[in-house]
């Protein structure tokens, strides 16, 4: 299982989409280490302070990965250390591409991210499977209960789907 | 309770029930090309799972890059054609027979009514024009798709698009999906199933349905889906003809998986099309879509008529209509890209390649090309492109330039102006 937490990255806007996370052209890449310097390249948001380094979530808006099905994009979140994202709502193909490599795709309501986003920078976030609970240390200490539906939780428990199927079908 | 379409699909290949939510389903066409499988392939390889489930049912073509551009695509090519001739995977296409995916399979009578399709590749919606449950999925779900023939969904919900009124001259199918997709936003059909029916579609040809379905995602529908009905069964005949006794039988038969009426539905829309004017995209969303009248006089540098939304012969017919006997605008580069060799070949025995090639167009071989900013026609930062494609992101066809999405009409006659133009003066 792959571990989930540590400081965040806040990405305010919504719709971004997979060619703004990894754009097409590294499509060419075979080996998801060499995407990693690439990470988010072509997304232009103000203010953005792309700290990726340290970074170890993610919290940005609605509809977060549409766009094309590359997995690209989870993997590029993935080889950076970034298992989580926290967003109002995903494209569906981005989310099922997050449980299908073991990580976790969190949705909260627009007011819990509201309530995240009003901390901004030097806030780490730790995520609590079994409780389904997220503690965010900012300025204060808050705490999200989120859903996680059974077979999801089983995927990123496995390690991600192709695990999952070979065990099971 | 009745059943959509889609509920009857998953209840016809139901595999398990992992949770409440989700469901296992069996998979009748696992399709591939070579940008998205290489890396599925090298990571079955490396954990010593190269085995396919059935060669039989994976589909697997060369068409993004086509022929490669340089030793990174050329190597994603050999990835792939290695990997189908090792596991003599029968309906493999490469350079001389290859197409746009969601062209070419529907074409090689693949697609079926009742079948669950997935791809690495977000536009295999399109496939639900025959009737079947086609979804776009990431690597990883390749991978099991390959390995196991099995693929994991949340139930979807089903949204009634139904389309009525008489679609105008000059306004098609294109214009009526981007005026929906305007309407519904680019997450509006999220996790959802769009189900076009009514009169107007029940009179689209199959193209004109692959065109409708092809932009379900840019909705952010899981997929697009059709009736199964008279004009399904006539494109499928040479196909299936072995197997039934006459076109009606067909009809008949594929009915079985049509929505019954009083099946439960996530919302249900109607737009009347009556009215509806051509539509272009302005911006770098989907939804950001106007009426061709309000982007009149944007210059462009590029025309591109291809892909999977707009590469097909209807399309072509509709585009050399109005580029016959006209020149493309001294500022503007024409670019044609045929879907695939059949329509390629069609549309050389009808005179329309002539008349593409007169009016000044680059004619290439069928590829996607520059419709992913990877090759045929890449972009300059600050130019512009009139495409027939689907997708308008920023960076899209090269970086720093700028789509405007619309019919194969408005695009020839934005060719021969050299600005966006309402082609209902030159039809
Ligand atoms: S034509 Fe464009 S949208 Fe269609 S499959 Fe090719 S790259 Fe994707």
């Amino acid at each position: 299982m792959k571990t989930f937490g540590g400081p965040a990255l806040f990405l305010d806007r919504s719709d971004i989409n997979t060619d703004e996370i990894i754009p097409a052209k590294y499509l060419t890449e075979n080996s998801k280490q060499a995407l990693k310097p690439f990470i988010l390249e072509d997304l232009k948001l103000p203010h953005f302070k792309s700290d990726i380094k340290n970074a170890r979530v993610i919290v940005t808006r609605g509809n977060f990965g549409c766009g094309s099905s590359r997995e690209h994009a989870v993997w590029v979140f993935e080889v950076n250390d970034i298992n989580v994202v926290i967003a109002e709502s995903f494209a569906r193909i981005f989310r099922q591409n997050m449980f299908n490599c073991g990580m976790l795709a969190i949705e909260l309501t627009r007011e819990e991210i509201d309530l995240i986003f009003a901390l901004v920078n030097d806030v780490t976030i730790s995520v609590d499977l079994d409780k389904k609970r997220l503690t965010v240390w900012g300025k204060e200490e808050i705490y999200f209960d989120f859903t996680l539906n059974s077979f999801d939780r089983d995927l990123v428990i496995a390690g991600g789907w192709l695990a999952y199927a070979d065990k099971n079908y | 309770m009745g059943k959509t379409i889609t509920e009857k699909i998953f209840a016809s290949h139901l595999r398990d029930k992992p949770s409440a939510e989700n469901v296992v389903l069996d998979i009748d066409v696992v399709m591939c090309h070579e940008i998205t499988t290489p890396i599925a392939i090298n990571d079955l390889v490396e954990r010593g799972m190269d085995r396919v489930f059935d060669r039989t049912k994976i589909k697997a073509v060369i068409d993004h890059v086509t022929p490669s551009k340089d030793s990174k695509t050329a190597t994603q090519a050999k990835i792939l054609r290695d990997w189908a001739r090792r596991h003599e995977i029968v309906d493999f296409f490469d350079i001389g027979s290859n197409g746009v995916c969601h062209a070419l399979f529907p074409e090689k009578g693949f697609i079926r009514p009742g079948y669950t399709v997935i791809m690495g590749d977000s536009h295999t919606c399109t496939h639900g024009a025959f009737g079947a449950f086609a979804a776009g999925i990431g690597t990883t779900d390749l991978e099991v798709g390959i390995l196991k023939g099995v693929c994991s969904f949340r139930m979807p919900q089903t949204m009634k698009i139904e389309i009525i009124g008489l679609l105008p001259d000059g306004v098609f199918a294109k214009d009526v999906i981007l005026y929906i997709i305007k309407e519904l936003t680019v997450n509006g059909a999220t996790d959802k199933v769009m189900e076009f029916c009514g009169p107007v579609v029940e009179q689209m040809s199959m193209e004109a349905r692959m065109t409708l379905c092809n932009m379900a995602i840019e909705a952010g529908a899981t997929c697009g889906v059709c009736m199964p009905d008279r004009v399904t069964a006539e494109y499928l005949w040479p196909f299936i003809s072995d197997d039934y006794v006459s076109i009606d039988a067909v009809v008949e038969d594929f009915s079985k998986w049509h929505s019954d009426s009083d099946a439960d539905y996530a919302a249900e829309l109607v737009f009347d099309v009556s009215s509806l004017v051509p539509q272009v995209t302005y911006g770098y969303k989907p939804d950001e879509v106007k009426d061709v009248m309000a982007m009149e006089g944007t210059p462009v540098d590029q025309v591109y008529m291809g892909s999977c939304t707009n590469g097909r012969i209807e399309d072509l017919r509709v585009a050399a209509a109005v580029l016959k006997g006209k020149k493309l605008a001294d500022s503007v580069r024409g670019i044609l890209s045929p879907a695939t060799p059949k329509i390629f070949s069609q549309a050389n025995e009808e005179g329309l390649i002539r008349i593409f090639m007169d009016a000044g167009f680059c004619v290439t071989n069928p590829t996607c090309g520059a419709c992913l900013g990877m090759s045929n026609g890449v972009l300059a930062s600050g130019e512009v492109c009139a495409s027939t494609t689907n997708r308008n992101f920023n960076g899209r066809m090269g970086k720093g330039g700028m789509v405007h999405l619309m019919s194969p009409a408005s695009a020839a006659a934005t060719a021969v102006e050299g600005v966006i133009t309402d082609p209902r003066k030159m039809i």
